[in-house]
């Protein structure tokens, strides 16, 4: 979860898009391309994590019709309260909180803003810092030079520390439900800028110096033009790998800003955070549901994001890469070839292999 | 020149505080405003000074910092360096900890998971880091609080050490905020008992958290190392597969390690900050927290520069100390 991991993904022969090979259009994309490629431990962590991700992505859109109650609701239809911290039941699976919630729905309605987090925030950085990465590195110069050491500056900060600095600014630490979900994620946005802005930059500046960007340039294409469809389109190749790590971040972060109380209002939306710091009283007295399922919830869905990114981030470094072992074949043989390749000439991935380094990145 | 950096970092991080700081108005506004006459709320901004132009307010912010003087704090008026100095021992206390924890645990099970790569011990190792940074340090916390002090009764619940361990250090004149230390003062081992009985379970939720972080670094480049050329020529020359690994792999391994292991003091403070507020240790994040809840802003702003600057500083040292450990890193 370090910038220095993830800028050292191997940057060796990258061959531009339109050089690798045509297969079905559906291999191509970023993440069935992984999956494919992939072997053994490494597909099975790549699978786990789309499983845990897909499941939480439903829960959170199907939250109206999973949930058997609302957010903030005291009282069954008939107006008979909750009560409670009352024990998990057949009425309520998960129990009720201090607040006289029922757990279960919190959790499920949890999964909604989570969700709405992550993507509000995830896409607010991409746009911002793939902006900022472009026309820093393409144009270089002192603005370059500032943006770096600011972006540089940030990256240091403690993350939660500036998030909830930004909570404060933006909603004053207590909102409704679509301020509280903006504060949070653009809280969020700002400290994941950085992130974006190095990775693109180091990739912009790599390619600016390459021949078909020279051509172009001779040929008389503007700037915008060259920016965007030879520089930008060639430099997004670690994008999907940042982008889970930080959807998983996002939700650590927005469930560390509601345990500090700087989440959303109980009664605006479910936050698993602010679930948490209310159950901090109710462990003491031995009551279990109301922290043990927003936390599982928490733990589940970061760690399906976690999953897919570390195993993208393996199969995006050759020296981490796992190769099929074909009855340990000594040397250089078993060093250089990958199965994936083998089974599938069409595989876009060959033509990178087939030029990496085998000691890779510079990690 | 890479290591001028540092100047403009740290003049950043400090105006960033300030500028988020105030951009929503004055800090006695935020903590007593509603709660005083409007005239005695204009008295108290205009003592403190918070009605002269910004730029005046942000050169004695500066020049303050750069002298030691953080202001004062409005929820229980302090000197806010008091409470830095009172507050960042026991943070610093249970970081040790926690450093120690992740050390003891991440170091030797990440050379076993980079050794066995893609085999059962790894699979195992692997999906347990996963599993340890996945989960809020808030939450491993209470779990552990849950079911270590509740139900087993084997740890205290909450705080850095019992009353009557409290009474004999102060009886022993025992007052460097540091427990384990002023315990050892006391010379009774119930009391040395007494506090580390109380700085296990934070020390394992937050030692937990760093140690997968440790583990999956450690892996890394340990696989990088493991397939050298050296190593080969050592595995050929009949070196023990443990020398080999304890030797050869792992000592050129250390060098991104300390510099990766010293980004992770970021995550370690806001690491603290939250372990703190779930087992009451009073530390800066405890405090960092209360503070938050009475709105007193005056003294957020000092707690979070502190931390940002430490980590910072911290970033910068680490990289000092890797140029001066290997001689191909210069800058």
């Amino acid at each position: 979860m370090t910038s220095g991991e993830i800028t050292s993904v191997g940057t060796a022969g990258a061959a531009p898009e339109h050089v690798a090979g045509r297969g079905a259009w559906f291999k191509k994309l970023p993440v069935v391309h992984q999956v494919r490629q992939s072997v053994g431990l490494q597909r099975g962590m790549l699978i786990a994590g789309l499983v845990l991700t897909t499941v939480f992505v439903l829960v959170a859109v199907f939250a109206p019709l999973l949930a058997p109650y609302g957010w903030s609701q005291l009282r069954s239809g008939d107006g008979v309260a909750f009560g409670a911290q009352q024990p998990p039941s057949a009425e309520h699976w998960f129990g009720t909180t201090v607040g006289g919630y029922d757990v279960l729905s919190r959790v499920v309605w949890g999964a909604q803003t989570s969700l709405l987090v992550v993507i509000v925030a995830v896409a607010a950085s991409i746009v911002v810092g793939v902006l900022l990465g472009l026309v820093s590195g393409y144009f270089g110069g002192w603005l370059d030079r500032v943006l770096v050491v600011i972006a540089d500056a940030i990256y240091a900060f403690p993350s939660l520390l500036l998030a909830i600095l930004l909570a404060i600014v933006i909603s004053g630490g207590q909102s409704s439900m679509w301020g509280g979900i903006l504060a949070a994620a653009l809280s969020i946005t700002v400290v994941f800028v950085p992130q974006y802005f190095r990775v693109v930059r180091a990739e912009v500046v790599r390619i600016k110096a390459e021949a078909f960007v020279d051509s172009a340039r001779v040929l008389g294409t503007g700037h915008w033009r060259i920016m965007t469809r030879h520089v930008l389109r060639n430099s997004t190749r670690t994008l999907p790998l940042i982008v889970t790590l930080n959807a998983s971040e996002a939700i650590l972060t927005l469930a560390g800003l509601g345990f500090l109380g700087f989440g959303i209002e109980p009664t605006a939306a479910a936050e698993w955070g602010y679930d948490l710091q209310r159950s901090l009283a109710d462990v003491t007295s031995g009551i279990w549901w109301t922290a043990l399922f927003p936390g599982l919830a928490i733990v589940l869905a970061a760690m399906g994001m976690t999953l897919m990114g570390e195993s993208l981030n393996d199969l995006a470094d050759p020296r981490l890469r796992s190769r099929a072992r074909s009855g340990q074949v000594a040397g250089a043989v078993a060093a250089t070839s990958v199965e994936a390749d083998a089974s599938d000439p069409e595989n876009p991935a060959s033509a990178e292999h087939s030029e990496e380094n085998p000691k890779g990145g510079d990690a | 020149m890479r290591f001028l950096l540092i100047i403009p970092t740290v003049f950043i991080l400090v105006t960033t505080v300030f500028v988020l700081m105030r951009a929503t108005g004055d800090p006695i506004t935020a903590a007593l405003g509603g709660k005083l006459p409007p005239d005695q709320l204009a008295e108290l901004i205009h003592a403190a000074g918070y009605d002269r132009p910004i730029v005046v307010q942000y050169w004695e912010y500066l020049t303050g910092i750069f002298s030691g003087d953080f202001g004062t704090t409005i929820s229980d008026n302090r000197p806010v360096t008091e409470v830095l100095t009172t507050y960042g021992t026991a943070t610093l206390e249970l970081a040790s900890y926690a450093i120690l924890v992740a050390l003891v645990l991440g170091v030797p099970f990440g050379m076993v998971s980079g050794y066995f790569r893609d085999r059962l011990p790894d699979a195992v190792l692997r999906i347990l880091a996963i599993l340890a940074y996945a989960t809020p340090v808030f939450f491993a916390g209470l779990i552990l609080k849950l079911v270590f002090s509740v139900w087993l009764g084997w740890f205290p619940v909450a705080g850095r050490v019992s009353t009557d361990g409290e009474i004999a250090m102060q009886l022993a004149g025992a007052d460097s905020g540091f427990m384990l230390i002023d315990a050892f003062k006391t010379g009774d081992p119930a009391v040395v008992l007494d506090v580390l009985s109380h700085a296990a379970l934070p020390a394992i939720a937050l030692g937990l958290l760093t140690a997968g972080v440790f583990l999956r670094l450690v892996r890394t480049n340990m696989i990088g190392t493991l397939g050298t050329g050296y190593v080969d020529a050592a595995r050929s020359r009949g070196v023990k597969e443990s020398r080999l690994v304890r030797k050869h792999a792992w000592r050129p391994a250390l060098i991104p390690i300390i510099t990766v292991a010293g980004m992770q003091v970021a995550m370690l403070l806001v690491g603290a900050v939250l372990t703190e507020t779930t087992f009451e240790w009073r530390g800066l994040g405890f405090q960092l927290s209360e503070y938050l809840q009475a709105r007193d802003f005056v003294a957020v702003q000092g707690i979070v520069v502190l931390m940002a600057v430490v980590v910072a500083v911290t970033n910068f040292l680490v990289d000092v100390l890797a140029a001066l450990i290997d001689p191909r890193v210069r800058y």
